[in-house]
C-alpha cells in the first residue's frame, strides 16, 4: 500500500517535472505573433508566448475595437453617434447650411456643417456603437490602440478642421437666409392678412 | 594576529560569496521560472535582464524600515540577522576542496547539522515579534515543518557518516575519490580506489545511501521552506508568512539567507552523498581522466558545479510541483520518510560491518 503509494508519487512527479522540463528546453522557440485569422494559429505549441510589447506589437485587425476615427468629409451631422454613445463622449455642435452642402462619398447630401466634432478617448469605452449607427460609416475602430500623452485634455481628438471665423461665416449665412426667408414668409401673412381684410 | 586577519577576510570572501550568489540565484530563479511558463523572465535592465536583481537589491537597500507599533522591536530586528547569520556560519564547515575547508572541524557534520536550525529560531522570532496573525502562523509552520525534517534529514545523514566513520567534513569528501585513504568498493564489490569518478560516490558505495540522499533531499528542500513545502510562506494564504512585515534591507537579509540556505544544503548534500569536491569522470584503463580532473581547483569546480546543479532541480521542483497541505506534510516526514530513514541507518550498519 505505502509502496504503491510512494511509487505513484515519484511517478506524477516525474510527469509533472517532464513536462516543465520540456518546456524548459523549448526555450529558444518562439511563438510568433500571427493573425488570429491565419489558419495555423492553433499550430504553434511550443515556445515563448510572451510578446515584448512596445519592441513588438501583435497583429490586430486594421478595424480593431481600438481607438475612433472620424472622416470629416463624409459626416452628414445627424448626431446619432452621440446621441447613441452611453457615456456621452462625442460632442458635435452643427450649423445648418443654406442648401446641400456637397456629397459623401457614399453619395449622400450634406446639409449640415460641423463646426465642432470632438471625441474624448478619455472617456471612451470603446464599445463601437457609434461606428454601427453612423449612416454613411464615416466614424470607425482603427487599429491604433497605444496612445499616451501627459495631459489628459490632448485625448480630446478635434476632428472638425473648421475655423471659428468660417463657421461665423456659415452662421452669418444661415442669419441672412432665416431672415430672407422670415421676411418672405411675414410679407405672405401680411398679405393674407389684407386680403382677409378686404372681404 | 595572522590567524584573526586571515579569519576576517575569509569571512568577508564567505559574505561576499553568498551575497553574490544570492543575487546570482534570484536571477536565475526568475528566468528559470520564466522559461518553464513559456515567458521570458526579466529582460529590461542589462543584456538579457542580468542586472535586474542588482536593481533589485539598490531598490531594497533605498526603503525605509518600517517597525510596527506593536511588533516587538528587539525580536523584530534581530530576526533577519538570526536566520541570515545562521545560514552564514554554516559555510565555515564546508569544505570546497581537498583541504580548502573555511574551519576544519573533527565534528563538521554535527556542527553544520547544529547551526542550520538555528535559523527556525530566527524564523520564529521574526513571525512572533511582527505581532501579526499570518506571520506566526507562518512562523509556527515554519518551526513545526524544519523541526519535523530535521530528524529524516539527520538519519539520512547519519546513515552516511556510519558509511564514512568519520564526522569530518573534509575526510568524508576525501574518500570518496582517488584520493582516499582506504579501500573503497563500488557496490560492494568492485575496488574503485584508484578508479574514482563518479563510482567511488557515497550513493555507489552503498546503494541504499541513493535511498538516503532522496530522503536528504526532500528533507532539504523542507528545511530551507522551497515549495513544494513552501506553506511557512504560503503567498496565496498568508501573505507573505513570516517576512510579511519586513521592509527594505531587513527583508533583503531573510531573503539572502534563504537563498544561501538552498546552496548550503545542496552542498551539504553533495559532500555527504556525491562526492564532494572529487571529480565525477573515472580513470578508464589508459585514459586517467579522474587523475586530470582532480587538484584545488578543480575540485573548487566540482563542488561549484555540483551543487549548482542541485540548486537548478530546487528550482526546477519548485515551479512544477504544486504545495502540500500541512497534514500531509507531516504525514510525509513521520510516516515515510523517518521509517525509511531509520532502515537506512539499519543497511548501512549492516552494510559497514558485513561488506565493507
Amino acid at each position: 500500500m505505502i509502496i504503491k503509494k510512494t511509487i505513484n508519487a515519484f511517478v506524477t512527479a516525474w510527469k509533472g517535472l517532464a513536462l516543465t522540463l520540456k518546456h524548459f528546453l523549448s526555450v529558444n522557440k518562439r511563438r510568433k505573433s500571427i493573425d488570429i485569422k491565419s489558419d495555423n494559429y492553433f499550430d504553434q505549441k511550443e515556445g515563448i508566448v510572451t510578446v515584448q510589447y512596445p519592441h513588438e506589437k501583435m497583429p490586430v485587425p486594421e478595424l480593431g475595437r481600438y481607438q475612433l476615427d472620424v472622416v470629416i468629409d463624409d459626416c452628414i451631422v445627424c448626431d446619432l453617434c452621440a446621441k447613441i454613445c452611453p457615456v456621452d463622449c462625442i460632442e458635435i455642435e452643427s450649423i445648418k447650411g443654406t442648401g446641400p452642402i456637397g456629397v459623401t462619398s457614399d453619395g449622400t447630401t450634406k446639409r449640415l456643417y460641423a463646426p465642432k466634432f470632438d471625441i474624448d478617448m478619455a472617456k471612451c469605452m470603446y464599445c463601437g456603437l457609434c461606428t454601427a449607427v453612423c449612416p454613411t460609416e464615416c466614424i470607425t475602430m482603427t487599429d491604433t490602440y497605444d496612445r499616451s500623452v501627459t495631459n489628459v485634455a490632448e485625448l480630446t481628438y478635434k476632428f472638425s478642421y473648421m475655423t471659428p471665423e468660417e463657421a461665423k461665416l456659415r452662421r452669418e449665412e444661415l442669419a441672412v437666409q432665416q431672415a430672407e426667408k422670415q421676411a418672405i414668409k411675414d410679407a405672405a401673412l401680411l398679405k393674407a392678412a389684407q386680403e382677409k381684410g378686404k372681404i | 594576529m595572522n590567524f584573526y586577519i586571515i579569519s576576517i577576510l575569509l569571512a568577508l570572501l564567505l559574505f561576499s560569496f553568498v551575497a553574490a550568489f544570492a543575487l546570482f540565484a534570484v536571477y536565475a530563479e526568475r528566468k528559470i521560472a520564466g522559461f518553464i511558463q513559456d515567458r521570458l523572465g526579466p529582460t529590461e535592465n542589462g543584456k538579457y535582464g542580468s542586472l535586474q536583481t542588482l536593481a533589485d537589491i539598490l531598490k531594497l537597500l533605498q526603503k525605509e524600515f518600517i517597525i510596527p507599533s506593536a511588533a516587538d522591536k528587539i525580536l523584530f530586528s534581530l530576526a533577519p540577522i538570526i536566520i541570515f547569520i545562521s545560514v552564514y556560519m554554516g559555510f565555515a564547515g564546508l569544505p570546497w576542496s581537498a583541504g580548502v575547508i573555511p574551519i576544519s572541524l573533527n565534528i563538521g557534520v554535527v556542527y553544520i547539522f547544529a547551526i542550520i536550525s538555528i535559523e527556525s529560531i530566527g524564523i520564529l522570532m521574526a513571525g512572533w515579534g511582527s505581532n501579526n496573525k499570518y506571520s506566526l502562523l507562518g512562523a509556527l509552520r515554519s518551526v513545526a515543518q524544519v523541526i519535523s525534517y530535521e530528524i529524516p534529514s539527520g538519519i539520512a545523514i547519519v546513515s552516511a557518516v556510519m558509511i564514512a566513520q568519520t564526522l569530518d567534513m573534509n575526510a568524508i569528501a576525501l574518500r570518496q575519490g582517488i584520493g582516499t585513504p582506504e579501500t573503497i568498493w563500488f557496490l560492494g564489490f568492485w575496488d574503485v580506489s584508484h578508479v574514482g569518478g563518479i563510482f567511488s560516490w557515497h550513493i555507489f558505495q552503498a546503494p541504499h545511501l541513493i535511498i538516503a540522499y532522496a530522503i536528504y533531499f526532500i528533507a532539504s528542500l523542507a528545511e530551507c521552506n522551497r515549495a513544494p513545502f513552501d506553506i511557512p510562506e504560503a503567498e496565496s494564504e498568508l501573505v507573505a508568512g513570516f517576512h510579511t512585515e519586513y521592509t527594505g534591507l531587513r527583508f533583503g537579509f531573510i531573503f539572502l539567507g534563504e537563498y544561501s540556505m538552498m546552496f548550503l544544503v545542496g552542498m551539504v548534500g553533495v559532500v555527504l552523498f556525491l562526492g564532494g569536491w572529487n571529480t565525477p569522470l573515472p580513470n578508464i584503463g589508459a585514459l586517467k581522466l579522474a587523475d586530470w580532473t582532480s587538484g584545488i581547483a578543480w575540485g573548487i569546480f566540482w563542488t561549484f558545479s555540483k551543487v549548482l546543479v542541485i540548486v537548478g532541480v530546487q528550482m526546477w521542483i519548485r515551479w512544477t510541483l504544486p504545495r502540500v497541505r500541512i497534514d500531509h506534510l507531516m504525514d510525509l516526514c513521520w510516516k515515510v520518510l523517518t521509517p525509511l530513514a531509520f532502515l537506512c541507518m539499519l543497511c548501512s550498519g549492516v552494510w559497514r560491518l558485513l561488506i565493507m
